[in-house]
């Protein structure tokens, strides 16, 4: 199976320095299949032109297909379509929660939740708003194990929090957070919750409904989409009572030089000319999912993380930040060599990771590191270059002489 | 091109970095950081008469980072700010552009132990990491509040 996927790959078949590509940083974004590539394509070459107002042919059908890819992220998540939002990925998602929601719901003092494991896009924007309205920001801490400490969070969502912002799995630990059980001890609370599913949508189900979360956010070009796409999932209720965030051009019922009105959610919040190429090249990206079907995603890259945990622990030298994976993301370190050396070094072998802060400085100085090496795959990798990374971490400890 | 970015006198200064440490009645001191990488350094100068008499520099960071740091601060003890901020700017075009970039005579006035960190002008995203030390040095001379951020 694995072949014939990467086949749809253009970029998987890259060589760098006259050598394979081994493409090892799919949290920071994935690379685009042939159909997500092709529906980009043909929509500039024959259906470009700009949605929700025209009336000529081109015009209706770019807003056609645009709304069908807001069907297909609803139907991927289970919800209805007009609970979708489009953004420019989640970072714009969180800024729109940070800034409607929190100025519609949050009261002087209130404290905003989220864990040691946030991405910076899960933390700044409510720091922000949090100067702004004068509310706290309080953290969950984690396990010995880098697993989210379950009792402490119980705990601070008794003392009940205006928001509760999450990662549904984190960039960097590799864990799955227990959403679920967080959305419903928080919901006996009156706390919404808001789930960063940028590094989950790709891998594993999502269904908003079951889960009962107020907000979902993810981006696109972690999934298989263009890069500038992305969708803020919200309870239509809710939507509907949000004031507006960015405004301007769409999002307008009538317009006098001293006052507007607004339309419903979801245009209300997608101001401006959209990524229209990217919304339509999101849904390919979705429909390209499920051809392959997330059940056949998650077995496939259960197998690849148990091989990268039986190569990790077997090897001396590296050292992972949390007991046990959960998803195939490995963040390390080497010996003492610094990740940057690490990144440059596997990089002469055409082997791509991460090294740096992986955008999550806090958590960074919580688990007591400047920077982590950071391996992560997605079901287009293989145990061969599991085997690949290791071998050149041999090379690294030969070229540091350790 | 690896051999030449990892050169065995960068691993010696990574692994023993020269002259680390603070100096409490410093006349100048300097933050830097690279925001990308989170390499930081923090430059302690003591200057009389327009010389640095004595340098340290608190810094974590990668090999490249700390060697640079190491390396520049044996030639910048006992040097003119003048002739510093001279030097800088060339040392900065070797790790920009290689020294091929330079004239013969450029060249020649280059203490030879920069050229260690000739190779890292073939690794672009690594120039940030030994241009770091250099910078903020150069900043330092300015003695104000401000710290140095890469951008």
């Amino acid at each position: 199976m694995n072949n014939e996927i990467r086949e749809m790959f253009p970029t998987l078949k890259t060589t760098v320095y006259k050598k394979q590509l081994v493409y090892l940083d799919n949290g920071a974004t994935t690379h685009k299949p042939n159909t997500v590539i092709n529906a980009v394509k043909n929509f500039y070459e024959k259906q470009n032109s700009n949605v929700h107002r025209g009336v000529h042919y081109l015009s209706m059908q770019a807003t056609d297909k645009f709304e069908e890819s807001r069907l297909a992220v609803a139907k991927f998540i289970n919800s209805q379509a007009k609970e979708v939002v489009f953004t420019k990925g989640a970072t714009e998602s969180i800024n729109l929660v940070a800034n409607s929601f929190l100025s519609l719901k949050a009261k002087l003092g209130d404290t905003i939740l989220i864990s040691s494991m946030e991405h910076h896009a899960n933390i700044v924007p409510y720091q922000q708003i949090a100067k702004r309205l004068n509310l706290k920001i309080d953290v969950i801490p984690l396990n010995s194990d880098g697993t989210l400490n379950l009792e402490e969070a119980f705990k601070m969502l008794a003392k009940k929090p205006v928001l509760l912002a999450i990662s549904h799995i984190s960039n960097v630990l590799s864990v799955i957070n227990p959403v679920k059980k967080l959305i419903s001890y928080a919901k006996k609370n009156q706390t919404a919750v808001l789930i960063d599913g940028c590094q989950a949508t790709a891998h594993c189900k999502i269904d908003v409904k079951d889960l009962d979360c107020d907000f979902y956010v993810a981006s696109g070009h972690k999934m298989f989409a263009p890069t500038g796409v992305g969708f803020l999932y919200g309870k239509y209720d809710l939507l509907e009572e949000m004031p507006v965030y960015q405004t301007g051009g769409d999002v307008i019922e009538t317009v006098s030089f001293q006052d507007s009105t607004f339309v419903k959610a979801p245009y209300k919040f997608e101001a401006g000319t959209p990524n229209i190429a990217g919304v339509i090249g999101l849904k390919a990206a979705i429909d390209f999912i499920n051809d392959i079907t997330l059940d056949e995603i998650q077995s496939y890259e259960a197998k690849l993380t148990n091989y990268l945990q039986e190569k990790s622990n077997a090897n001396t030298m590296l050292k992972m930040y949390v007991k046990k994976l959960e998803t195939p993301i490995l963040s390390f370190t080497f010996g003492n060599i610094h990740p940057h050396d690490i990144g440059s070094i596997l990089d002469s072998e055409a082997i791509a990771i991460r090294a740096g802060h992986h955008c999550a400085m806090p958590l960074m100085s919580v688990l007591n590191v400047n920077s982590l090496a950071r391996a992560s795959l997605c079901f287009y990798n293989t145990f061969d270059e599991i085997d690949k990374l290791f071998n050149a971490l041999n090379y690294v400890k030969k070229v540091f002489k350790c | 091109m690896l051999s030449n970015l990892y050169q065995e006198m960068i691993l010696d200064h990574n692994n023993n970095p020269r002259n680390q440490g603070q100096l409490v009645n410093n006349t100048h001191t300097k933050i830097g950081h690279n925001p990308l990488c989170g390499d930081k350094i923090e430059v302690f100068l003591i200057v009389e008469n327009e010389i640095i008499k004595d340098i340290k520099y608190a810094s974590s960071g990668c090999a490249i980072s700390t060697a640079s740091a190491s390396i520049m601060s044996l030639i910048a003890k006992g040097k003119s700010i003048q002739h510093i901020k001279e030097l800088k700017d060339k040392i900065h075009k070797v790790f920009l552009k290689g020294v091929t970039s330079l004239s013969q005579e450029e060249i020649d006035s280059l203490p030879p132990k920069i050229l260690a960190l000739e190779g890292v002008s073939n690794f672009p995203a690594r120039v940030k990491c030994a241009s770091l030390a250099w910078h903020t040095l150069d900043c330092a001379f300015e003695n104000n509040n401000q710290a140095y951020t890469d951008e």
